[in-house]
């Protein structure tokens, strides 16, 4: 049996993402973040008995010492962006398997971080066989190959792609939590910005900020008794492929093309029934492949897509309705946890004047 | 006269530095005779990269170091203009690119003797070895 509706959201925080939280630490944020959202479910401490937080650059059972909590289930998962992601799917089986009652996910990143990619004091591949030819900065190397690459297979514009990120820019206007917040974007400022390395310009990547979230998953037959709208985690998938970029066979296509179709399966829908999606976002050429990926538009049709098609929160389909990363920032691996955070706001119902009407049913991509 | 190479050079090492192996030194000794050579698989009869201590396919142990044409095409690229080591801030914007090689294997490399935005993909090209150091030659490529 799977663990499809065994396990709900409950309950959520946010902080907002800003340059930097001074003087503030990782630690110091989550347990903020997760204080409010055992408020928001309100649960006590002492009944949290999982906890789930990233576990590439944090011991969990730290971060559990730091805000006094004693569970029993305890993990980190460390898969970079989709980390947010993954950690609410692990929760779920950890609630579906019995080894624990209520979860606690969170992530933070206390002030801005470069990616310190291949950085001169860690000798391996990336040492030897790439830094002496010079990569871009942060992880823009592999996502700048991908964008030429699928230029060329599937005819993609950077003008139709500068939609994603002036559509997500329209719905963080009046996001209190985005960095930028009441700053429109045209199509004509994206193309106009600078490149980072063609063919991705500044504003088709992320900002590295500070931030942090928390949510609390509990088991579906006590989900009721929470006051918020449970958010049911009806079906999640979860692939790896090789974390260098070249070397995957096919560098138009991602790891969404093997997790979407188990997310689904389990779920019992298809791509057509899903009614928003709130997608991975660190640049624009990975949003654009991961929602062909997860069949959502057809393989080399999301540049005609993105150029058709209204995503904004008022639009037929919504993505990204709180601005997503390009927008609000990325408060390192917790930056793509905020696609969880929004998809159960909006869920709930609580998502203010960009709240989107068909709510029931949404896809997150981590 | 001839001025310092102050550019990254390869620093050979384990995946995550266990072993500050020498497995890849034949890479590095081809090419300081201009030649490319690139692991290939027996077993499974495949050329493969980065060189690993054994085959990524079917995990054969069973290697050698075979030479290859130098020929290959641009499989993707990209332009830098901000570099992630300011040591290359000089150089920018310059062309950072996947080469596929006839051979099979794929390769990370500089595509050079020629306008950056003048580079497509599947664009032919061939092989180049830089002299950087009395140590160390770098393979890059351009048009063939």
């Amino acid at each position: 049996m799977t663990m499809r509706g065994a396990a709900a959201i409950v309950g959520f925080a946010e902080m907002p993402t800003r340059r930097t939280y001074e003087g503030r630490t990782a630690m110091g944020l989550m347990a903020e973040a997760s204080r409010d959202a055992m408020a928001d479910a309100r649960i006590r401490k002492e009944e949290i008995d999982g906890l789930i937080v990233e576990g590439g650059d944090f011991y969990p059972a730290a971060i559990g010492e730091y805000m006094g909590l004693n569970p029993n289930f305890v993990t980190g998962v460390s898969t970079m962006g989709a980390s947010g992601a993954t950690a609410t799917s692990v929760a779920a089986m950890a609630i579906h398997s019995g080894l624990a009652n209520n979860v606690l996910v969170t992530l933070s990143a206390p002030r801005e971080t470069g990616m310190p990619w291949g950085s001169p004091p860690s000798p391996g591949m990336r040492t030897e066989f790439e830094n002496p030819y010079g990569p871009a900065v942060a992880a823009n190397t592999g996502y700048g190959l991908m964008y030429s690459r699928h230029m060329h297979e599937y005819g993609t514009t950077q003008e139709q792609l500068a939609n994603i990120a002036v559509n997500q820019r329209y719905n963080a206007l009046e996001n209190e939590n985005a960095v930028f917040r009441g700053q429109p974007l045209t199509v004509e400022d994206v193309l106009n910005s600078r490149y980072i390395n063609y063919p991705i310009r500044l504003l088709e990547s992320v900002m590295p900020c500070a931030g942090g979230a928390a949510i609390i998953l509990t088991s579906a037959d006590r989900a009721d008794s929470f006051p918020n709208r449970p958010v049911y985690l009806l079906g999640a998938g979860i692939a790896c492929d090789p974390l260098t970029g070249w070397a995957r066979e096919r560098l138009t296509r991602s790891v969404v093309t093997r997790s979407a179709p188990i997310a689904l399966q389990m779920a019992g829908y298809g791509p057509s029934d899903i009614q928003f999606a709130q997608f991975y976002d660190c640049y624009t050429i990975l949003h654009a492949v991961c929602l062909e990926d997860a069949g959502l538009v057809p393989k080399g049709e999301i540049g005609p897509f993105f150029a058709a098609t209204d995503t904004t929160y008022k639009g037929s389909f919504p993505i990204n309705t709180d601005g997503g990363q390009l927008s609000c920032g990325q408060p390192g691996d917790a930056g793509g946890f905020r696609h969880v955070v929004e998809a159960t706001r909006q869920i709930m119902g609580r998502a203010g004047v960009r709240q989107v009407e068909r709510n029931d049913l949404c896809m997150v991509n981590g | 006269m001839t001025t310092e190479y102050t550019k990254p050079l390869p620093i050979p090492g384990g995946m995550y530095g266990a072993t500050r192996g020498d497995f890849t030194q034949p890479f590095w000794e081809a090419t300081k005779r201009h030649e490319l050579v690139i692991q290939r698989c027996r077993t499974h009869d495949g050329f493969f990269f980065y060189p690993r201590e054994l085959c990524p396919v079917c995990l054969s142990s069973d290697l050698e170091w075979a030479p290859v044409s130098g020929r290959g095409r641009v499989h993707a690229f990209t332009i830098v203009y901000q570099p992630n080591d300011p040591r290359f801030n000089d150089d920018a914007p310059y062309v950072y690119a996947a080469i596929q090689l006839d051979e099979g294997a794929r390769i990370i490399s500089n595509v050079i003797d020629i306008p950056p935005h003048d580079v497509t993909v599947d664009m032919p090209v061939v092989a180049v070895f830089e002299d950087v150091t009395p140590e160390w030659t770098l393979v890059k490529f351009r048009p063939a």
